[in-house]
């Protein structure tokens, strides 16, 4: 039923029945929202926080910046096709490209653990030089910390970025309109069966690696090629449902994908079904979508298929404008069903 | 995906589903049994597809949805002691017991961890000399060989340190206990073809016989749901009322027997009490005698605890196929994923979740889409 809400802004303090943070309130899902519409957004309100974007566009001395902020806490640090580092630099990198902003300057802080080995340590900034290199930042400024043994995790690394918007669209959800075409850069759900297989010590024909990549140059082709974006959302925790969903609710508009256009590699698709895992919310680290009228849907995958980290792009979807607020999906068998966000992380289920 | 695909087909699905609206004449009301099922139906649209004569009630075949109260009260209780590596399939943790769930006795320092099989926690166990580790073994017939293993590993190798909470249940007894009850209008079962992997399809015969019921042993893939529903309209329409099998690539008659050996020494028949059903006798499996050290309840001095369900929660009704879950008066205001009340609420294979995942778009909010929406 369309009017069922789920949240709603309320005071800080408290937080509804948590009495203390769980791994849901970072998992991408319902309980993240919480945190965020509950505590932080009330707590720091502001009109570009409020915009609830990957990061935030400043007009300053006329110049138009993107600046955002991740931190990186993930586990296994050396995963197929990527590590911490990797991430680190693609996902800031990532954020800002969302924005439509070329990205230009990383800060890099490290909270390293005592004891942590040297040589890894060393393996994360060599990936992360290699990265930012391929990704064209400069890493301009940081901090390094180190706590006790037994206090930290081995490496926890945040960057925050600065990037310039070069083009007068607005690329938030509020652009989105009724008609839209979602198109969805390629396929879905490899680092997050990447991290899985590893953490769960399982091993599949082919390995399959993390989708780690930088963004902005597919995303500059169609901003120099003058397709009117709408909307970007790179596809991280919570995976493609929860990036949909998100902007249905802040659109207010009803978005809908049929399922058997979504491309899921072969190996993927088999490792979630053993799991007991559903591709739509498994987290990517090198996918967005991009929000297009439906008219410029042909050139822009044109352009977006022209790019390797985007050369799997297709459409999937449209935007409807009733339910408000909702996605649907349209499965393989011809029925409609409803995405949900999911409360917190996936869980295995038992048979 | 090979042998995935080829029983989500969408052409062959529409046949089936022609078949069984040329095959129906009447209202037919058939239970779908296991939890997983119910999610093949509810993700896939399946009732959709069928003629508005056949109506699929949602059995109580969840294994989440089902165990006690107490038991998950017992579970935080000895996951929150500092000695302790609690191990559990990932869906328990989010269960909801009287006070908070396992997620929130991890969140509070205990250690709680997700494995994919009983035999992990085994190998915990063996890393983790100085702790007890102690394995949440919740299931039907399916997951019971596993969790048994475990417990038989554990004794050959003379483990101290491991031990079971344990609450098995079984599907015959609770097929029994609906078919039995006055207000019973299921005409027909879809039995679980992962249960009857393990214990085979004979135990039915005399249900079917008794209640005069057909029972069509089927999988969890479209097809397979859509073909065991065809087989099953079709015994009803002719009045037969056999058990027959449509999951035949993975089910035997006989079933698995080193399974069901293995099942049987190191677990006993207990009486049973099912969340939201109550007690039903002769229902589920407790550690048998010779395997007793290995009972977590005993080791931990746990047993004796009872605990009350929320008044306003129906799921006993749902999981016995008597109310849907949009009956409830709390389903989507005081009971949502995030905040259950019932235990149907919380796993994926619950009734109440799959209705509230994929169910609130009601058919009339899905006029005028657009063409390529379908609907």
């Amino acid at each position: 039923m369309a009017e069922v809400k789920h949240f709603q802004l309320q005071c800080p303090a408290p937080l509804n029945d948590s009495e203390h943070v769980q791994l849901a309130h970072g998992g991408g899902g319902r309980r993240m929202h919480e945190l965020l519409e509950g505590l932080l957004l009330p707590s720091f309100k502001n009109e570009l926080l409020l915009e609830r974007h990957d990061g935030a566009t400043l007009n300053i001395a006329g110049a138009r910046l993107a600046f955002t902020t991740d931190s990186y806490v993930v586990k296994p640090l050396f995963f197929p096709g990527g590590d911490i580092g990797t991430l680190a630099i693609n996902g800031t990198v990532n954020d800002l490209a969302m924005c439509g902003a070329r990205p230009l300057y990383l800060s890099s802080a490290f909270i390293l653990e005592e004891g942590f080995p040297m040589e890894s340590l060393r393996r994360v900034v060599e990936s992360m030089r290699i990265t930012a290199a391929e990704a064209k930042v400069q890493l301009v400024t940081g901090d390094t910390k180190v706590v006790d043994k037994g206090k930290g995790d081995g490496i926890f690394v945040n960057t925050a970025g600065i990037g310039v918007v070069e083009h007068s669209l607005t690329i938030a959800p509020t652009s989105v309109r009724v008609g839209d075409a979602i198109l969805l850069s390629g396929d879905l759900g490899r680092h997050g069966v990447a991290i899985m297989a590893m953490r769960e010590g399982l091993s599949f024909e082919s390995t399959i690696e993390s989708d780690c990549a930088p963004l902005w140059e597919p995303i500059a082709a169609l901003l120099k090629a003058g397709i009117e974006i709408h909307c970007l959302r790179d596809l991280t925790r919570g995976g493609l449902s929860s990036g949909l969903i998100e902007i249905a609710e802040t659109a207010q508009l009803r978005i809908t994908i049929d399922e058997m256009v979504i491309p899921v590699r072969e190996d993927v698709a088999g490792a979630c079904e053993i799991l007991g895992l559903d591709p739509l919310y498994l987290a990517n680290e090198g996918r967005f979508i991009a929000i297009v009228p439906e008219h410029a849907t042909a050139s822009a995958l044109e352009i977006l298929n022209g790019h390797a980290v985007s050369s799997g792009a297709v459409r999937i979807g449209q935007v409807l404008e009733k339910p408000a607020g909702m996605v649907t999906m349209k499965s393989r068998l011809g029925t409609e069903r409803i995405l949900d966000m999911l409360s917190g992380e996936q869980l295995p289920r038992i048979c | 995906m090979k042998y995935v695909e080829e029983y989500r087909d969408p052409v062959a699905a529409q046949q089936f589903a022609d078949a069984i609206k040329r095959t129906v004449t009447r209202p037919w009301k058939l239970m779908e049994v296991f939890g997983g099922q119910t999610h093949s139906i509810v993700k896939y649209g399946i009732d959709e597809l069928l003629p508005k004569e056949v109506e699929l009630v949602h059995g109580p075949g969840c294994p989440v949805c089902v165990t006690p109260l107490e038991l998950i009260d017992k579970a935080l209780q000895i996951a929150a002691q500092s000695n302790v590596i609690f191990c559990s399939f990932g869906d328990m943790l989010r269960v909801p017991g009287s006070g908070g769930d396992l997620f929130s006795v991890k969140a509070a320092g205990g250690e709680v961890r997700i494995v994919y099989s009983p035999t992990d926690a085994v190998q915990i166990a063996i890393q983790h000399p100085d702790k007890q580790v102690v394995f949440f073994a919740v299931g039907f017939e399916t997951t019971a060989p596993a969790n048994a293993m475990s417990v038989f590993q554990a004794k050959q190798m003379g483990l101290k340190n491991y031990s079971v909470l344990v609450s098995h249940v079984l599907v015959p007894p609770a097929m029994e206990v609906i078919l039995g009850s006055p207000d019973n209008h299921v005409q027909g079962f879809l039995a679980a073809g992962h249960v009857c992997t393990v214990m085979g399809y004979e135990e039915y015969v005399p249900i079917a016989k008794k209640y005069q019921v057909p029972i069509v042993v089927t999988g969890f893939e479209p097809l397979d749901l859509l073909q065991g529903i065809y087989m099953c309209v079709s015994q009803l329409e002719e009045g037969r009322y056999e058990v027959e099998n449509q999951y035949a690539r993975a089910v035997r008659k006989e079933g698995n027997l080193p399974a069901q050996q293995l099942v049987a020494k190191v677990f006993q028949v207990v009486h049973r009490k099912w969340r939201g059903i109550g007690e039903i006798a002769q229902s589920g499996l407790g550690l048998a005698p010779e395997f007793a050290e290995f009972d977590a309840e005993t080791r931990f001095g746990v047993s004796g605890y009872t605990a009350e369900e929320d008044p306003e929660c129906i799921s006993g009704l749902v999981m016995q196929g008597a109310k849907k879950p949009e009956e409830c008066t709390a389903y989507g205001k005081r009971c949502t994923p995030d905040h259950p009340l019932g235990a149907p609420m919380v796993s994926s294979e619950g009734a109440c979740a799959a209705y509230y995942r994929y169910r609130r778009l009601r058919s009339d909010d899905l006029v005028n889409v657009g063409s390529k929406s379908g609907g």
